[in-house]
């Protein structure tokens, strides 16, 4: 049990750098990017494209991923999201609905169906391990993924909270008006917002990649997941995702102890639980930043 | 010279509502006015209207004699033009020190720094790190004024001064709008309830009712009467009952 709960806390990482840009988004923009996960899935296409057919040694691959992510991230929100936004709330889910109908369609036309991974190209990585004491074993990758989990995490919260642009971008997030009136360009910080989330849902396809089969329509698998870490850690809180990345991530792997089925099954059920004990007002389930308030707040009392 | 602000005929609306019609004025350098009128009277949609988060339906606005009423807020607040927002508005989460850098990473360059503003709203300086959330209503108002100034206003629109404080946070602010004044060229437009406080505190009183200046003067000039009967649109006989 031990093992599987290791297991699912590095999970959790994985998860994490999937949420986070979701999160992000819906933190400046108060929109849930329905195409989030088919996103992720075109960055681990977009990292196998560059390995396959350019013959780039795979993290090269991931690094020139990148920027061209953060530029469609830049180009979807300018073109496409700016203006959905503009309609109310109901038609950005409309559009990046459509948006993922669109990239799943659009991959499966160019790459076909056929299941394909980063596994064979990272050599030992996608094997090695190391065994801990008392035999727990703990996979490279897993931990790599973890790591850099941490990493973007860090980085995410140095940006936001010690540079020009994140000063900017809480503004925006806060009030977006108020930001206007205080001169900040709201179009252009969430403009930044959108490229830095699709950049983070790249490198969360291209971990993906590395560690599974990847296929055109594996992206609304991947949406929920992310949904689910953002809901458990509190929707907007950058630490949160980890922390719903975690829960999400032990559950899964306790799960499929249990049964091989138990794995989805008892992420959504951990779901399911915060999202009750939210809305019968237990605010002490929440976790992250809100978990932290309540806490100080009892400390206080 | 051109006059700081200008405004010619600026006409606003809220859906059916006609909030603002056809107003005319003009802001002289270094000048304060104060505009009064009672709730419903427009005031609030005059002040959003000039600083670019309301459209215009009509009129023009114009800031140093460039006609700004096609240009976003942020473009106006880069122009010279700042708004302290009814409630305040500021970023809750976010310490007094980052409210304040964000109006300054954003607006105009010029000689209001965060040492500036902390010099000339000394009361703020204590509180730097705190989050804005925090604050009592007369700290979160010298905040959102401080915030203003960080983008070097060349003319501070200030919405409901004194509106939700204490009458010891209400002095506060005005010390901190007189120590303003003693410091620059800023042209001052403040939207304020207490008659006896704009007509001791600014230069010129303008009037607004349903939507129009109904009366303008030289606030040394100008009776409380005279601007009561203009508040309520009463005539002298009633004003004086």
């Amino acid at each position: 049990m031990i093992d599987a709960a290791i297991q699912g806390l590095l999970l959790g990482g994985y998860y994490a750098i999937l949420a986070a840009g979701l999160s992000l988004m819906f933190g400046v923009m108060r929109f849930i990017n329905l195409a989030h996960g088919d996103l992720a899935v075109a960055g681990a296409y977009g990292v196998l494209f560059g390995v396959l057919t350019l013959g780039l040694p795979v993290w090269a691959a991931v690094l020139a991923m990148l920027p061209l992510m953060a530029a469609l991230g830049w180009l979807l929100q300018r073109w496409l999201f700016a203006r959905a936004l503009r309609a109310g709330f109901l038609l950005p889910l409309l559009v990046t609905f459509g948006l993922g109908a669109v990239l799943q369609n659009g991959l499966y036309g160019v790459f076909g169906s056929d299941t394909l991974s980063l596994g064979n190209h990272i050599g030992a990585l996608s094997w090695a391990s190391w065994t801990l004491p008392g035999g727990v074993v703990v996979g490279q990758l897993p931990a790599l993924t973890f790591l850099l989990a941490l990493a973007v995490l860090g980085g995410l919260q140095c940006l936001l909270s010690r540079t020009r642009l994140g000063r900017a971008i809480r503004a925006t997030a806060t009030d977006a008006e108020a930001a206007q009136l205080c001169g900040v360009d709201a179009g252009r910080v969430h403009r930044a917002a959108g490229a830095i989330a699709v950049s983070l849902a790249g490198l969360a396809g291209a971990l993906l990649a590395m560690r599974a089969l990847v296929n055109p329509y594996a992206g609304p698998a991947q949406l929920i997941t992310a949904f689910e870490a953002v809901v458990i850690g509190g929707i907007g809180s950058l630490w949160g995702t980890l922390a719903g990345g975690i829960v999400l991530g032990v559950a899964q792997s306790l799960g499929a102890l249990v049964t091989p089925q138990g794995f989805d099954l008892a992420g959504h059920a951990a779901f399911l639980l915060v999202l009750v004990a939210r809305l019968a007002g237990a605010r002490r389930f929440q976790l992250g930043k809100p978990a932290l308030r309540t806490y100080l707040k009892w400390r206080r009392a | 010279m051109s006059a700081p602000l200008e405004v010619g005929d600026l006409s606003a609306r809220h859906g059916g509502l006609h909030a603002v019609r056809g107003v005319s004025l003009r802001l002289h350098a270094a000048e304060a006015v104060a505009l009064v009128g009672a709730n419903g009277a427009g005031k609030s949609t005059l002040l959003r209207t000039l600083a670019g988060t309301h459209p215009a339906a009509t009129g023009r606005v114009l800031l140093q004699g460039v006609d700004v009423t096609s240009w976003a807020a942020h473009e106006r607040v880069r122009m010279g033009l700042a708004l302290v927002p009814e409630g305040r508005r500021l970023f809750g989460d976010m310490t007094v020190r980052e409210n304040l850098l964000v109006a300054g990473e954003n607006g105009r360059r010029g000689p209001w720094t965060l040492a500036a503003v902390l010099d000339a709203l000394p009361a703020l300086r204590p509180l730097a790190g705190l989050p804005a959330q925090a604050l009592s209503g007369g700290q979160r108002q010298a905040v959102a004024i401080g915030r203003a100034l960080m983008a070097n206003p060349e003319v501070l629109l200030i919405d409901e001064v004194s509106l939700g404080l204490s009458p010891l946070a209400v002095q506060t602010v005005y010390d901190s709008l007189s120590a303003l004044r003693q410091h620059g060229a800023t042209t001052l437009l403040l939207v304020e309830q207490d008659l006896d406080r704009a007509l001791a505190f600014a230069d010129r009183v303008l009037c607004m009712r349903e939507g129009t200046i109904v009366l303008e003067g030289d606030a040394k000039e100008l009776s409380r009467d005279a601007i009561t009967q203009a508040y309520f649109g009463l005539e002298s006989s009633e004003a004086a009952a």
